[in-house]
């Protein structure tokens, strides 16, 4: 079977749900006749017409506006932002409506707000940023960032089936850069299921999107110094699945975070807190974070390596913690 | 050009712009009474832009009012009780005490969208239901509401603009009421007419007396039908003066006390009385049914709303995501096969009728010299165009 890419698996996914389910849209920014930006909507419009295809003006907060208005009429549209960096645009659309709509007024919005997201291909500050904590910390809003083909595309599949507001981020870097065999036919993959990527029993490491790959090869690594780390690819931040975090540490009783998001009000903080709450007892370490800096992402290719996380680091902060 | 009204629906108008002004004056001595807390904002003197404008609306359009469109949710069909729980944040509320003031929704009965505080975001949202409405076959109208001050946002033009493109059935109500907060409309925008802003959409506008009940429905009865024609979206503003402050709380003492009086003789409610008593269209004992059927109403909700539980603490811990508790299925009024492969496949390329996307041409050149006679205008013509493709 041939393998599929990150991004061929989220073409996949609107591909199949569209073909699937005459509810399900697409609308953004150069989705259509250009395919979008990184061409994950190419062909779609050649198939499924300009009525479930559309292009929009440069208009975050219109383009999610009508994906919530859409989505109130019980279609089950998808909105593709065209960097993820451009979300900030329609934060309060997204946070004070679309997020509240079902608490507050029993109105389910469904919609998937997807786009490409992170850094390591030096894009530069406007088109590399990681803004998922700002919806993780709106409650209301399910956020979702895949690692691999597989899970990119069950993943899409399950947002665009849930009745919530979904942001969906789409790493770049992992884009053509990932890809492997996956299931034939119709499968999802549950939101807010963490997944083991590699089992050890010195130390825990969690991540998810592109970082879970420096992870996975730091571990490597630590493997032939005999250092048996377990990765925990969380998927979904929210709702997070702290029961999977949790029996990892309590098996390998110490816990390293790694996420490219910058570090002060990253996921890592908020792991490091439940894991203290429920788990204190079963820690043997300090936990630990390597994360980006406190800053912009920078454009240089050598500050934008020193402020990302990479296998090095991550395995160089494992290591410390395997000796503690 | 709209059907004229029949006494019926004269009578009718009378009777949600009555019960809006009764409404909001029970509202105002509860709120004294501590009983309606934070914000409570008045639709004094305009009741009739409130009412005109989604009384011109069928059963199967969608509406999203603003805080001062009380007066649109009767019509809807909210019941006054609606309105008072949601003020008092009772558990019997629409919104179970979780929300105040017109912030409620009914998506699947009464097609009512709830606004937030937050001013713009509802065109938008209005204009994807009207899209969506327009996918299933619907042929459906969507209507919103916004002031002047809330006509400076950047959603609103985000919003207009997306939907003028997308020549949604969607029609906007821009109540003029002269004040956004202590914020007089000279500093809110350099526009007389706020109907011009629809000039930079490239839609169709309307200004309407908002105090002419009568002149507010034909108006919007025939917005509506040019956007369900599907036209493209239509802009209304709707001239009048907000009567009290910006909420409770502001004594409005900015708003120059000749303006008021001005206003105040200009009354929708005051004329149009006169109008139904001039027309022959009632008489005394038709108005005092209508006025007790009103107070008996409001006696009887107040006593309701009044012997409503507050909301048990634990509600306030769920009900965040929806997770399973509502059905969301699309109610198809065509065939779904016109927008499933093989009918609904396209060449993926795009099609204009002339050589730029919008006819865009430049400017002429200024006449500095004459032509010369050997210039033949169709060849040239031919040649820009061949050049565009």
């Amino acid at each position: 079977m041939p393998e599929t890419t990150y991004l061929e698996a989220i073409r996949e996914a609107m591909y199949e749900e569209m073909d699937r389910d005459p509810a399900v849209v697409l609308l953004g920014e150069d989705v259509g006749v250009y395919g979008g930006a990184f061409k994950a909507s190419e062909g779609l419009l050649a198939r499924f017409g300009w009525e479930r295809v559309i292009d929009t003006p440069i208009s975050e907060s219109a383009i999610v506006g009508a994906a919530i208005g859409m989505g109130y009429a019980a279609l089950r549209p998808i909105a593709e932002m065209q960097f993820i960096d451009f979300i900030a645009c329609a934060f309060e659309i997204i946070t004070n409506y679309a997020a509240k709509s079902h608490y507050l007024w029993g109105a389910p919005v469904p919609m998937v707000l997807r786009g490409p997201c992170g850094g390591g291909v030096h894009g530069g500050p406007f088109h590399s940023g990681n803004p998922e904590m700002h919806f993780v910390h709106t409650p209301g809003l399910k956020v979702v960032c895949p690692a691999t083909p597989r899970d990119a595309k069950g993943l899409l599949k399950s947002a665009i089936r849930d009745n919530n507001p979904v942001l969906f981020f789409e790493h770049k870097f992992l884009y053509r850069r990932v890809k492997e065999e996956i299931p034939a036919g119709d499968f999802t993959v549950p939101i807010g299921k963490a997944e083991v990527r590699r089992e050890g029993k010195d130390l825990t490491i969690v991540s998810y999107a592109a970082m879970l790959h420096a992870s996975l090869e730091a571990a490597a690594d630590l493997a032939k110094e005999g250092i048996a780390p377990e990765v925990v690819d969380l998927r979904t931040l929210m709702p997070l699945d702290t029961e999977t975090i949790l029996n990892s540490v309590r098996k390998t009783n110490k816990l390293l975070v790694v996420h490219e998001d910058t570090r002060t009000g990253g996921i890592a903080g908020e792991i490091a807190a439940v894991v203290m709450e429920r788990a204190f007892d079963e820690l043997d370490a300090p936990v630990r974070r390597v994360t980006s800096l406190d800053t912009p992402v920078p454009y240089a290719p050598e500050l934008e390596e020193f402020f990302r996380p990479n296998a090095a680091k991550v395995a160089a902060a494992a290591r410390e913690l395997a000796r503690y | 050009m709209a059907s004229a009204l029949t006494r019926e629906q004269h009578l009718e108008l009378y009777y949600y712009m009555r019960l809006n002004r009764e409404l909001e004056a029970q509202m105002a001595r509860l709120f004294r009474q501590n009983k309606i807390l934070g914000g409570l904002y008045s639709s004094l003197g305009q009741e009739a832009i409130s009412v005109g404008t989604a009384y011109a609306l069928g059963p199967g359009d969608w509406i999203a009012p603003m805080i001062r469109n009380i007066g649109a949710l009767l019509v809807r069909g909210v019941k006054p009780r609606e309105v008072l729980t949601q003020h008092m944040a009772r558990y019997t509320s629409p919104t179970r005490g979780r929300d105040t003031t017109s912030h409620m929704a009914d998506l699947k009965r009464r097609h009512i969208v709830a606004p937030t505080s937050v001013l713009g975001d509802l065109i938008p949202v209005m204009a994807g239901i009207a899209l969506a409405g327009r996918y299933l076959g619907q042929k459906i109208v969507t209507m919103t509401w916004i002031g002047d001050g809330g006509s400076s946002t950047g959603v609103f033009h985000e919003g207009l603009n997306f939907a003028a493109v997308q020549k949604a059935p969607f029609v906007l109500i821009v109540e003029n009421n002269q004040w956004a907060y202590s914020t007089p409309v000279e500093k809110q925008a350099a526009l007389t007419n706020f109907a011009d802003r629809a000039k930079a959409y490239g839609i169709r506008s309307e200004i309407v007396d908002g105090n002419d009940v009568v002149a507010v429905v034909r108006t919007a009865r025939d917005a509506a039908e040019h956007a369900r024609s599907g036209r493209g979206p239509v802009l209304i503003e709707a001239k009048t003066l907000r009567m009290q402050g910006h909420a409770q709380h502001d004594a409005a003492e900015y708003v120059p006390r000749a303006t008021l009086e001005e206003w105040k003789r200009r009354d929708p409610l005051d004329r149009f009385e006169k109008l139904l008593t001039e027309k022959k269209l009632w008489d005394a004992k038709t108005k005092k049914e209508i006025d007790d059927r009103i107070a008996n109403e409001i006696r009887a909700d107040v006593e309701f709303a009044e012997n409503s539980p507050p909301p048990p603490l634990e509600s306030a811990a769920v009900g965040v995501y929806c997770e399973g508790c509502h059905t969301v299925e699309a109610d198809w009024q065509r065939p779904k096969e016109e927008v499933m492969p093989p009918r609904s496949s396209v060449k993926a390329e795009w099609r204009f009728p002339a050589a730029s996307p919008n006819g865009a041409k430049p400017p002429a050149a200024k006449r500095e010299t004459p032509k010369a006679k050997s210039e033949k205008k169709p060849a040239r013509a031919a040649a820009r165009v061949k050049a565009g493709r």
